[in-house]
């Protein structure tokens, strides 16, 4: 569903809502996944991203993102060299996903102390990002509610467990995506939410024995 | 958010309200959030407009390659046209100011898109200026904007890479017209046809960025794309109609994106990019901002 303050919005440093905001926006998205800035990022970039990315600041605006500016900071401009600085060993590559990924695709590698993770995404026009693929699992994350994802053992009443645990917290579920690559395999569950988790909401998710891994992904919308 | 501006046309007049107000309601309830709190997002974006127009007019900006900045500056010093001291000309200057600033890495407000990011503070603070609209009307009609957009969003499309400049600087020349539109008295219907005549005016319109820079056309673009918004409210406020309902002319902008070839869709290899100038300029700048690195 598009929002209206997608269209008049963000407020963001130039000069290209899709290959700077939403590249950025990326970048926050994706430092969530390792729980803040990484150590190390492999950032394959795809299609119009590889073609047109360095002129318009998709390097800078996407290692931004990983560092956790948001799309109006205008550290931005020199985000490259304070990367330099915090010890955040960036890579940038040119690729060709699939053929039906969107032109303005990229791939982010990363690791920080023993996480790893890898997400991919596409920055759609206007500022409005997709993350499609978490650890090869499909997922659409729009960044649009603040979001929590987790692999859990494919076991019978865990979306009721969950679900359950959300509500003690009142918060109020937006939607929720459950995949998974075959029965009994794990399970991936995409859950946005309409109001923000504490970081207890994601420590109890944790500590439930069937969820392998969990983690709460930002709102990065206006 | 609607999907079809004709129902959001129809649910105004069978209201009464304008099409801010439904949008505004529409959005309020797909949010979950109030009217006031979006009219104060929108607030906040109409004071980064202002201000990224008075930063433009000044002219000491230059873009990262250097291959646009200043003209803003000239046409509030430079010698008179045809069009001097009409709001036609200090709209014209508001457009290239904003997107002067965008191209030098400046903050701005993406509306819809940083690229077409001149357009509608050009139209709306131009205009509200020289009739001395009060901001509350200029709220309602980034809303009205805002509504325009989704519209385009969910038919078509906003982004260059997919639909070339018309998604870009003709969707933002289309929310333009309509807002200003509504925004000068215009009725429900009106805001319609404006929004088509300006559209029809971009359809087929390139993306083709020197170097793949959000500066050179795209700095003129936005001029460009501030006269046909005000060529649809002209219009649109004079009576004209225009045959071919809005949402047709929005999805038919979709579809000549889609069969538009990729060299002219943000990728610079066609158009003004693939010129032997336009190549040359390219090269040396972007080897001048690789060595600023």
């Amino acid at each position: 569903m598009v929002s209206l303050l997608d269209i008049i919005g963000p407020v963001m440093v130039g000069p290209s809502s899709s290959h700077t905001a939403g590249a950025c926006r990326l970048g926050l998205l994706a430092r969530c996944l390792v729980g803040g800035t990484p150590q190390s990022a492999r950032i394959e970039l795809h299609g119009s991203f590889a073609r047109t990315g360095e002129g318009h600041g998709t390097d800078k605006a996407i290692v931004a993102g990983l560092m956790g500016f948001r799309p109006d900071d205008d550290r931005i401009r020199t985000a490259l060299e304070i990367a330099d600085k915090e010890g955040l060993d960036f890579r940038f590559e040119k690729t060709t996903l699939d053929d039906d990924a969107h032109p303005n695709s990229v791939r982010m590698t990363l690791d920080r102390n023993d996480r790893h993770a890898v997400m991919t995404g596409a920055s759609l026009g206007a500022g409005r990002v997709l993350v499609s693929d978490i650890d090869g699992y499909p997922v659409e994350v729009t960044g649009n509610y603040n979001t929590i994802v987790l692999v859990a053992e494919d076991i019978p009443g865990s979306v009721a467990r969950i679900a359950t645990l959300l509500a003690n917290h009142r918060l109020n579920i937006a939607t929720l995506r459950l995949t998974r690559q075959q029965r009994g395999g794990d399970a991936f569950m995409v859950i946005e939410i309409d109001d923000e988790p504490g970081p207890e909401v994601r420590d109890e998710i944790r500590a439930l024995p069937w969820v392998r891994w969990a983690f709460r992904l930002d709102k990065v919308s206006a | 958010m609607y999907k079809a501006l004709a129902d959001a046309i129809r649910d105004a007049e069978a209201r009464g309200h304008t099409l801010a107000q439904v949008a505004l309601d529409a959005e309020s309830s797909d949010q979950g959030r109030t009217v006031a709190d979006i009219r104060a997002v929108l607030g906040r974006a109409l004071a980064v407009m202002r201000q990224a127009v008075g930063q433009g007019m000044t002219g000491d900006l230059r873009s990262a390659s250097g291959l646009v900045g200043g003209d803003a500056a000239k046409l509030r010093t430079g010698p008179k046209g045809p069009l001097a001291d009409t709001p036609f000309r200090d709209i014209l200057a508001r457009a290239l100011a904003v997107q002067e600033v965008n191209a030098a890495m400046g903050v701005i407000v993406a509306a819809p898109t940083a690229g077409g990011a001149g357009v509608l503070p050009a139209v709306l603070t131009g205009l509200a200026a020289a009739r001395k609209i009060p901001d509350e009307k200029v709220i309602d009609a980034l809303a009205c904007a805002g509504l325009i957009g989704a519209v385009v969003a969910e038919r078509a499309s906003l982004s260059g890479a997919e639909g070339g400049c018309q998604a870009e600087t003709g969707a933002a020349a289309a929310m333009a017209a309509g807002a200003a539109t509504e925004m000068l008295g215009g009725s429900p219907s009106q805001v319609g046809h404006a929004t088509a005549l300006a559209l029809q005016g971009t359809l087929g319109l390139v993306c083709d960025p020197l170097g793949g820079l959000v500066e050179l056309p795209c700095v003129f673009r936005n001029a460009t794309g501030a006269a046909i918004a005000l060529t649809g409210i002209e219009l649109a406020l004079a009576g004209v109609t225009f045959a071919i309902p809005v949402d047709e002319v929005i999805d038919v902008m979709g579809e000549i994106g889609e069969s538009m070839d990729v060299k002219y869709r943000e990728t610079a290899g066609g158009g003004l990019a693939a010129t032997p100038t336009g190549r040359r300029l390219a090269r040396e700048r972007l080897y001048q901002i690789k060595k600023a690195d």
